[in-house]
């Protein structure tokens, strides 16, 4: 058991931090770029690209640099650190993680490569108006015509949709969910982008006959490897709260040091001091289990139920963080022009992306009665 | 970065489970995994199983019968004991005086106590709170006057645990009342429970047990050389002591066990034919503890694993905060399943209700006191607030 970083790891999180640092130094440089599509900083996305940060999760011979989920988790929570609105998880570990698990290799060297390279934007448009967190595709369907095949139905909400290069699209065909590739361009794709409150991009995807290409070999149910793709995700999403919530609290701690009032600095007032001790608390306990969770997936262990446990521990102590950090503030915290609220928004828009506390809550407690405790170094999370 | 023990730790964790779940007695184990009290010689007994395997005092230094562990053997040693449900070495001797002794004693006081102390052959308890210095520690008033070779002592300290049956008690005394801050002038003595002078008063507590006491000195003589240390360094000494008591203070592997024998109630508790274990409510609430506690044991590990320096990890105040709700959450858990049950707390013979039922309350109300000992949650939130987030 270890828990610390190796000088590599250091390396990478030292790099990620001094170039997203510079982009987003203030919450100005932030808002700047959330206020015109796509929503991000398309030169930071090429600096990250050349960094290797858009292929870091995937192997060397598809174009990317072969390192795993404690690499992504430190990109990620530096990431959320800032509040970069790069789409990092949703690109590289959800969307890429998906053609990395499931791609031929054909398919692999052509979406992942211009990822890497950040010559081409990928996004998962997977989730429908009547799912909820859902592995498995519900209405948009695929058909085959001749050799072709061909998808209907809509996707929403899409992150990134209307940006992206290539889609990968779930679609239910007779042997369950299936995933393919859509090109931007594609005959029948209709685009509706749009605002996300967190400042990100979102769309509604309508797919009427368009034309797509089936990812991977086959159209047995895929339902579980967008399971563990949504899991590594989550893991990943845990890590960007952790850097949000990070910030938040010495934001909050920072501005209860040097506003005064009744003559006074806030820190004078134990019944918020006591407020701020509790949300250090939280970021604690949640960031133990956000680390415990990537090194469970850095082993082999089982991801989907690490991502479980992650996602609840780091729900519960976003919203706290979250609300907790405009309350201090007061006034000031929401509005638009001080930070503190839009890291709020942030760590909402990433509760209810990938499933939020209760949902968490529900799958633990449908399992609760099967094991006397949890040991965190046990199987089934070493995978040994 | 790696999840897995490596194969010592693997193998330490499996020599200190086989240890506790074969070593030790049975019965005692049975009688804490029921929540009832032990009595005075099963603890003795207890301690000098361990003791007899070096397993007593394994964070004292090596020359006393400590082993040279590191913070993660001493965290696997812990959980282990309480996940076995072996009561942990008296913590008055264990992880108070014993060690204040060793640092700070002279030869002559080593010799004399540690390996009586390790052993439970001296039942050592503790008088540090008195009535009007609860948190505010520094503030206590029982005075020592040196009268030739002797200290004087007198004043009155509260919430001694189990002084009935101390031989011996550890003192912070005012020795020095003019000292400019209030700090520097108490000092640390230690003398016999039989010493002339001495009053103890039971104070029975809200689950009908008796468990602390009043103790009250009347002139009470103890001799120069029962003085640890320095004379007015007392407070360091103190200081010293708490942070020792924060050591394993997360007790997780006890909220573990509390959490698992919950389980196993609900699915004895049936209602309108469907067992307690099924309902939703119920089963989520479980599985929320489960996770803060899965979080709190991670967090342990972190802190443990990152001390190795000596120095203690920022993340170490958490665990006291957090693994006493995390206890008295497992205890109102255990209450609730019971339901109706838990009002029988003191059936006898003639009761249907299972004894886990009968215990639940009592167990629950006396918990409330984690929270408040060693440190309360509002002096460990003042302390995160002041030495971490710099408030």
């Amino acid at each position: 058991m270890d828990f610390t970083y190796d000088s590599e790891q250091n390396d990478l999180r030292e790099a990620v931090a001094g170039l997203l640092g510079r982009a987003y130094s203030d919450s100005e440089q932030r808002r700047r770029v959330t206020a015109t599509d796509p929503g991000f900083d398309e030169k930071t996305w090429a600096r990250l690209a050349e960094m290797g940060v858009l292929g870091l999760p995937f192997p060397e011979e598809d174009g990317g640099m072969g390192a795993g989920p404690i690499e992504v988790a430190v990109v990620a929570e530096e990431i959320g650190r800032v509040l970069a609105p790069e789409p990092f998880v949703e690109a590289v570990v959800l969307a890429g993680g998906l053609v990395a698990a499931v791609g031929t290799a054909a398919q692999r060297a052509a979406v992942l490569g211009p990822l890497a390279e950040g010559s081409s934007v990928l996004a998962l448009a997977h989730a429908e108006p009547a799912t909820r967190w859902s592995p498995s595709a519900a209405a948009v369907t695929a058909t085959q015509d001749g050799g072709a095949w061909r998808l209907t139905g809509v996707k929403e909400p899409v992150p990134n949709g209307a940006r992206a290069d290539v889609l990968v699209v779930s679609a239910v065909t007779d042997g369950g969910t299936a995933l393919f590739l859509v090109r931007g361009d594609a005959e029948g794709l209709a685009r509706t982008g749009y605002r996300t409150h967190d400042g990100g991009r979102a769309a509604n995807v309508t797919l009427d006959g368009t034309p797509a290409e089936l990812l991977g070999e086959g159209t047995a149910d895929r339902s579980a490897d967008v399971e563990r793709a949504q899991a590594l995700a989550r893991i990943a999403y845990s890590a960007e709260a952790i850097g949000a919530m990070d910030t938040a609290l010495k934001t909050t701690a920072e501005y209860l040091k040097t506003r005064k009032q009744f003559g006074v600095t806030l820190n004078r007032f134990q019944a918020l001091t006591f407020r701020a001790a509790d949300m250090y608390v939280s970021l604690e306990l949640a960031r133990s289990t956000a680390l415990w969770a990537s090194m469970v997936a850095d082993a082999g262990g089982d991801v989907v139920a690490a991502a479980v446990r992650a996602r609840l521990q780091t729900s519960r102590a976003g919203r706290h963080i979250g609300k907790e950090a405009i309350q201090l503030h007061g006034g000031i915290g929401v509005t638009a022009e001080y930070s503190v609220g839009h890291y709020t928004s942030r760590l909402t828009a990433i509760d209810h992306l990938l499933g939020d506390g209760d949902w968490a809550a529900d799958r633990l407690a449908a399992t609760v009665d099967s094991y006397p405790t949890v040991d965190p170094l046990g199987a089934p999370y070493t995978g040994a | 970065m790696r999840l897995q023990l490596s194969p010592e730790m693997e193998a330490f964790r499996d020599e200190m489970r086989t240890f506790f779940t074969t070593q030790v007695p049975q019965e005692i184990r049975d009688k804490v995994a029921a929540h009832r009290h032990l009595t005075r010689e099963q603890y003795a007994q207890a301690q000098q199983v361990l003791n007899a395997a070096g397993l007593a005092v394994p964070h004292w230094p090596v020359e006393w019968g400590g082993k040279d562990w590191t913070p993660l053997q001493r965290h696997i040693w812990r959980e282990e004991m309480q996940l076995a449900s072996v009561p942990e070495p008296l913590a008055f001797n264990a992880s108070m005086i014993g060690p204040v002794i060793a640092a700070f004693g002279n030869q002559e006081q080593k010799e004399r106590f540690l390996a009586k102390t390790a052993n439970l052959d001296i039942w050592w308890c503790q008088g540090f709170s008195e009535p009007d210095a609860g948190s505010d520690l520094a503030s206590l008033r029982t005075t020592a006057v040196r009268d030739g070779d002797d200290w004087v002592v007198n004043g009155q300290k509260t919430w001694t645990t189990l002084g009935q049956y101390a031989d011996w008690i550890f003192c912070l005394v005012r020795t020095d009342p003019t000292a400019e801050k209030k700090q520097r002038g108490i000092s640390m003595l230690v003398f016999p429970m039989d010493t002339p002078g001495v009053t103890l008063r039971p104070i029975e507590l809200i689950d009908g047990g008796h468990e602390v006491n009043e103790v009250f000195f009347e002139d009470v003589r103890v001799p120069a050389d029962n003085l640890i240390g320095e004379e007015n360094r007392g407070w360091d000494y103190a200081k010293f002591l708490l942070g020792n008591e924060r050591v394993g203070i997360a007790r997780v592997g006890a909220t573990k066990k509390l959490i698992s024998q919950a389980k196993a109630h609900a699915r004895e508790v049936v209602v309108g034919g469907r067992p307690l274990s099924e309902d939703p409510r119920l089963t989520a609430r479980i599985a929320e503890l489960e996770n803060e506690l899965l979080a709190l044991e991670l967090t342990a590990l972190r802190v443990v694993a990152n001390s190795a320096d000596g120095k203690p990890h920022p993340a170490s105040s958490v665990l006291k905060l957090r693994g006493s709700e995390l206890q008295q959450a497992a205890t109102e858990l255990l209450v609730d399943i019971a339901g109706p049950l838990s009002v029988a707390s003191f059936a006898d013979g003639g009761s249907q209700v299972p004894d886990w039922a009968r215990v639940a309350t009592p167990q629950y109300l006396n918990y409330r006191k984690v929270s408040i000992y060693g440190g309360s949650n509002e002096v460990q939130r003042t302390i995160i607030a002041g030495t971490i987030l710099g408030l």
